[in-house]
């Protein structure tokens, strides 16, 4: 009896030693349970040493995704000080990298709306500058299918008259910037279509100096629709919108507290 | 030591075992309401569907015709039919006369497998739906229901009908080919009792469903319901209403969601700040709230935004 005792407890630390030639340099205890996060810890963030799950990263979304090509999240990472960066990333799902924002003058914060494939744990890394790393996570499920539907773009015929069309405002008083940018953001995995996506986006001031910025993957939605955060009275009067897609194409619009329709 | 006869009790009084046994029956437990001379109705929960109501939640009526009864709409799967079948053999030993399908929702018309041999009449656009969309709703059906869903295939219904005057096995209906709900929506007014078969045009405490919907339509098929002056009107979803004040709480519903929506693309609101907005207390207390709302703001945003948000370049 002790003998088969001792034995499987030797496989057991044999079995956990090979597999922590994978492990990453700090192996956390993922909240989610999801079985991916060390793969995406090493991956998608490099590996980093000085991470942690961290509860003031709020992921707010609903538990499940009623339309799989438009599902929103709000990120908030405003408890967290001096935020570089922001990864947004799905667990689970073909292309796991939705987006990485960068504050620079804005709020660390964004809602935005994404293509989910599969019921998964949605992760948003946030790095500050001193290079310490905080996660925070949230489960959404789904019936799936999201990545690897064709646009809707398509089912008209004049979607190429669409394509970079900005529409969107400020509210200079409660600190936002509403921004929507028509683009089939092809995934690349309907079949026949290849990946044709937005992959820089940026707000700047009327001189150029950057406000916030973004790099966006496939599986952000068709027509990209952002909210970005400011301190209220921080926008100047107008906001100049530029962008860039994968095949070239240049996104160029202007933002101001304008008339709405 | 454990025998097999102490395992066996130790897992008979574990809390789980009743209720697993009790879903492995899968059976539903209808009943008919009578409402009127010659008229049931099959009162659904006024729930989304779930493992534990089987999708169970669609109000069907039946009405007494020449040669048997005429059911409107065959509930969420095959399972369901056949308890409907019955249930109709006991209100009248010759069973399913004639079939209507108000519109091409699963919940409508996936019990149609069972009176297949029967005529199934629908709007056109509805039977277009239900052959362009069926496949799809089945995907997810079988998803949200499991094992309630086994054996159930997707029969679109097989007879076209248009607007008017409509005898169906010997009974006269006016027809309301209407839409908004989804792209055709049919609502019957039986001209014997003055009794509307509204279809998930009317909803009643109960909160409306958005996925196909197109609000200012669905608010002109409201108004002319309430043209048509009903004597008791049968919601798709939630109890019967000898008052009209179920289309009266649809409009209301639909108004004010519509206001809500637009009045948050008009603040710079995204989707899950939407979301997050409390109900007012007369539409909190809909059944399936605040999941339907969550829903439509899904459905109903990114389209009230493009139109609310000024151009940018």
């Amino acid at each position: 009896m002790f003998i088969r005792t001792a034995f499987a407890a030797l496989i057991a630390v044999a079995g956990s030693a090979a597999v922590a030639l994978d492990d990453p340099q700090t192996v956390l205890q993922d909240p989610m349970g999801s079985g991916m996060w060390n793969y995406h810890q090493k991956g998608l963030l490099g590996d980093p040493a000085d991470i942690r799950f961290d509860d003031r990263v709020v992921l707010r979304a609903p538990d499940s995704a009623e339309d799989s090509l438009n599902v929103p999240l709000l990120v908030d990472a405003t408890a967290i000080p001096d935020v570089k960066r922001i990864v947004i990333s799905a667990d689970y799902g073909p292309i796991p990298h939705i987006l990485t924002y960068y504050p620079e003058q804005a709020e660390p914060k964004l809602a935005l709306r994404f293509k989910i494939d599969q019921a998964t744990a949605i992760r948003a890394s946030v790095e500050t500058q001193s290079g310490s790393w905080h996660i925070g996570s949230t489960y959404i499920d789904a019936a799936g299918g999201g990545c690897t539907a064709p646009a809707n773009a398509y089912a008209s015929d004049d979607w190429e008259e669409k394509l970079g069309e900005v529409h969107g405002r400020l509210w200079s008083a409660s600190g936002r910037a509403r921004l929507v940018v028509d683009h089939p953001m092809d995934t690349g995995l309907a079949d026949g279509i290849p990946v044709f996506i937005i992959q820089d986006l940026s707000l700047q001031a009327e001189d150029g100096t950057p406000l916030a910025r973004l790099e966006l993957h496939e599986p952000v939605n068709e027509d990209p629709a952002f909210t970005f955060y400011f301190d209220a009275g921080a926008l100047p009067a107008s906001v100049k919108v530029k962008g860039r897609d994968n095949n070239g194409n240049r996104i160029r619009g202007v933002l101001s507290e304008g008339e709405l329709n | 030591m454990l025998t097999r006869r102490t395992t066996l009790g130790l897992l008979a009084s574990l809390p789980l075992a009743p209720r697993a046994f009790a879903q492995a029956r899968l059976s539903y437990d209808l009943t008919a309401k009578p409402l009127a001379d010659g008229i049931w109705m099959v009162e659904g929960a006024t729930e989304y569907f779930s493992m534990e109501n089987g999708g169970a939640i669609v109000n069907v009526t039946l009405m007494k015709g020449d040669s048997g009864l005429i059911l409107f709409d065959t509930g969420s799967s095959r399972r369901y039919g056949e308890a409907l079948a019955s249930l109709a053999r006991s209100l009248d030993i010759r069973g399913i006369s004639a079939v209507v399908n108000t519109h091409h929702h699963p919940d409508h018309f996936f019990g149609n497998q069972v009176f297949a041999d029967r005529p199934i009449h629908a709007l056109g656009g509805t039977r277009q739906a239900a052959l362009d969309e069926g496949e799809a709703f089945a995907d997810n059906m079988y998803r949200l229901l499991g094992d309630w869903m086994r054996g159930t295939e997707v029969v679109p219904p097989s007879d076209v009908i248009a607007g008017g005057d409509l005898t169906l096995d010997g009974r006269d209906f006016l027809a309301l080919p209407l839409g908004g709900h989804t792209g055709a929506d049919l609502a019957l007014m039986d001209r014997r009792t003055g009794t509307l078969v509204a279809g998930d045009l009317v909803f009643y405490n109960r909160a409306p469903t958005t996925p196909s919907a197109d609000i200012p339509r669905w608010q002109q098929a409201l108004e002319a319901l309430q043209a048509e002056k009903p004597a008791l009107v049968i919601p798709g979803h939630g109890p019967a209403d000898p008052t009209g004040d179920s289309i009266i709480q649809t409009r209301d519903y639909l108004g004010w969601l519509d206001g809500t929506l637009r009045a948050g693309a008009r603040s710079g609101l995204d989707m899950v700040e939407l979301m997050e907005t409390p109900l007012p207390d007369r539409f909190a207390g809909m059944g399936a709230q605040p999941q339907e709302y969550q829903r439509s703001v899904a459905h109903l945003f990114p389209g009230v935004e493009r139109e609310e948000l000024p151009r940018g370049n």
